[in-house]
């Protein structure tokens, strides 16, 4: 009803001291600028980070495990009695590393509609040859379309084209440390050795780069049909499945299901990477602790300027009061000076955030392990925006709960005799 | 016989700082519309804890107050407010104005806060009070660009914009000298002939007393004449 009138009054005190007011409107700027951005920020490392992995690992892989059968010959034996065998030094038996059937088990994967898609590969250990020299190393052999859809095998070549690997016969995308090794360039010629003798002669037609150098020292791309033909298997020899799911969640179960149904194993991504979703969970952590305490600094100043305009102002309140301004009028007019030192602070808050991560979004970011990346990450969720301002409500309205407590319950008696 | 519009049914009060000391001892009178009242009575008397007790801004003491047949007894902190708001002027010794809004505004404030004009009236209305006290030509003032005995006078027409049942003065004049004192003074008179305004003020001044319609004289907390 008289809402005009008490925003009115709480404007006239607002400008009245507006120098402490704008300090405490900055303060309240500044840490959401800084809550923002180190979000933004952070969330964009680990965007990137978890990309690193996540994007080029299967969200579940199936593959098959050579190892020994748990059910022993002498087990037949002593089924039915109540004997314990203990058996030492059981190998395994000659076994292929090939998933049998994989041409149906792909069809068959292809209709779950929990499915995005599938990449099949083919595992080979190598030998690069270096004049006289052999390195050990490790060949896959990809589609590169399905591994380029589902894993942005493009990314990672950092020269060349990488659907050359299917439209040149015998061609190879090497790893850039092996290819550094080799002293290799696009269109040499290298020979490579599969493990079991077989040679061949590959054409490079690229280079590949994924940012760990492990992996770049010693893999390197083929095709399929190259990779077969290097270990002399047949054009249905496939080693590994890729399966990339609609939802990463439903991997854990969508794995166990694969292995009860086809027989072969299969790891979902989270048990292959747990580490990424802890380190990623604690510097969220970090970012909203950092932001936060900012805040409770800021409201801590807001708190200040109330405080001292309430002591100040104590005539104008007893005034107030004695010409018919009840308690809760004046508990009004305060939390609403609190409040909007906090909204204008916060407003230009976001602004300010937006800003800053724009302008670290600019910077230069050139590292050799992440060749897609060029600037500093940065994520852009809105959420955080909606945070910032609901934490700069909540903390100006608590800043200017006590305060305002306090003007509303000064006695206007006292204060008129103290004159 | 004339309408009574405020009465004191036995009030008394005491402070316990440090020890107990009774300041009004059951205190009792009543007051017609249109009077023109003046309290006197030596310093320390409880001339000033009486009139914050009529004044609805003190609420701890005995007895009961009736203000416009209405009792105050029980009555909410913010139920008092509106009491005040609508039915009392309070004149203080020293101005009490708000120095961040200009003279026109102190005085419209009591107005915007009872809401029952339109703004345009209230202003109208501020302007017709400033008028009467004869300091319109200020309105656009700050309250620190003025006299004191301005300042008085715009405490008395923030007072009035109301139309309250009564006006309300400790020692209005009491920091004001001889002239400025004259000029309220006559202000007060002109209120009570002319507007029929009823008034109780606490001073000092016997003279200023003596010309009022009716005198109560308090002496260590009771009424010894009314
Ligand atoms: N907060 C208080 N605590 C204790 N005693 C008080 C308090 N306020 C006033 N008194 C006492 O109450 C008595 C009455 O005070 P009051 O201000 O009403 O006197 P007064 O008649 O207005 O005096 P003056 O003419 O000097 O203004 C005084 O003796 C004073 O000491
Ligand atoms: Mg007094």
């Amino acid at each position: 009803m008289n809402f005009k009138l008490i925003q009115n009054i709480a404007v006239s005190l607002l400008l009245a001291r507006w120098r402490q007011t704008l300090v405490a409107a900055i303060g309240v700027t500044f840490s959401i600028t800084m809550f923002i951005t180190l979000l933004s920020f952070m969330s964009g490392l680990n965007d990137l980070l978890d990309g690193l992995i996540l994007n080029r690992t299967p969200h579940v892989r199936l593959y098959k495990e050579i190892k020994s059968s748990d059910f022993q010959p002498v087990d037949i034996h002593s089924k039915k009695t109540k004997q314990y065998n203990f058996i030492r030094s059981i190998k395994p038996k000659a076994e292929r590393l090939e998933i049998q059937n994989s041409a149906a088990i792909i069809k068959n994967l292809k209709t779950d509609p929990r499915v995005l898609g599938v990449a099949p590969k083919v595992t080979a250990q190598v030998f690069y040859h270096v004049g006289v020299i052999e390195i050990t190393g490790v060949i896959n052999g990809i589609d590169p379309e399905a591994e380029n859809k589902l894993f942005f095998f493009n990314d990672y070549v950092t020269e060349g084209n990488f659907m050359d690997l299917k439209n040149i016969p015998n061609s190879i995308i090497l790893g850039k440390g092996a290819a550094e090794k080799m002293l290799a360039q696009i269109g040499d010629v290298v020979q490579i050795t599969s493990s079991k003798g077989e040679r061949l002669s590959l054409k490079v037609v690229g280079f590949f780069q994924s940012g760990l150098q492990d992996i770049d020292n010693v893999q390197s791309y083929a095709s399929i049909s190259t990779t077969q033909k290097l270990l002399g298997e047949s054009n249905n020899y496939i080693t590994d499945l890729q399966v990339k799911l609609n939802d990463i969640l439903l991997a854990p179960d969508v794995a166990k299901e694969y292995q009860r149904i086809y027989e072969i194993e299969a790891i979902d991504i989270q048990t292959a990477n747990s580490q990424f979703e802890t380190g990623s969970s604690v510097r969220s952590l970090i970012s909203y602790a950092v932001g936060i305490t900012l805040l409770i600094v800021a409201g801590f100043g807001i708190y200040n300027i109330l405080n001292m305009m309430i002591y100040e102002k104590m005539d104008s309140i007893a005034i107030l009061k004695a010409i018919g301004f009840s308690g809760k009028d004046v508990n009004r007019i305060f939390i609403l000076i609190a409040l909007s030192i906090g909204v204008f602070g916060g407003f230009l808050g976001l602004l300010g955030g937006f800003g800053l991560s724009a302008i670290i979004d600019q910077i230069p970011f050139n590292t050799n392990s992440l060749p897609t990346v060029k600037t500093y990450p940065i994520n852009y969720n809105p959420r955080y925006y909606l945070i910032g301002t609901i934490f700069a409500i909540i903390t100006t309205y608590l800043a200017g709960y006590f305060p305002s407590r306090k003007a509303s319950k000064i006695d206007p008696v006292i204060i008129i005799r103290g004159k | 016989m004339s309408q009574i519009i405020l009465e004191a049914q036995g009030i008394s009060k005491s402070f316990h700082d440090p020890v107990t000391i009774p300041v009004l001892k059951d205190i009792s009178f009543t007051l017609n519309k249109g009077e023109f009242v003046s309290v006197i009575g030596k310093s320390g008397c409880g001339k000033s804890t009486l009139l914050y007790i009529l004044s609805t801004m003190d609420t701890d003491y005995e007895g009961n107050l009736i203000i416009d047949q209405v009792s105050m007894q029980g009555k909410n902190e913010g139920e008092l407010a509106i009491v005040r708001n609508e039915k009392i002027g309070f004149v203080f010794q020293f101005h009490y104005l708000l120095n961040e809004f200009s003279v026109l505004e102190n005085v419209m404030l009591p107005g915007q806060k009872l809401g029952k004009y339109s703004p345009k009236e209230i202003k109208e209305r501020a302007y017709q009070k400033l008028k009467i006290l004869g300091i319109e030509n200020e309105a656009l003032k700050k309250p620190n660009q003025l006299s004191g005995g301005q300042k008085q006078r715009v405490a008395i027409a923030r007072a009035l914009i109301n139309d309250p049942l009564i006006i309300m003065g400790d020692e209005p004049t009491g920091n004001l000298d001889k002239k400025n004192s004259e000029i309220v003074f006559d202000i007060f008179k002109e209120l009570a002939d002319v507007y029929g305004q009823s008034l109780l003020i606490v001073t000092h001044d016997n003279e200023f007393a003596s010309r009022t319609q009716r005198i109560i004289e308090m002496q260590d907390g009771s009424i010894i004449r009314m």
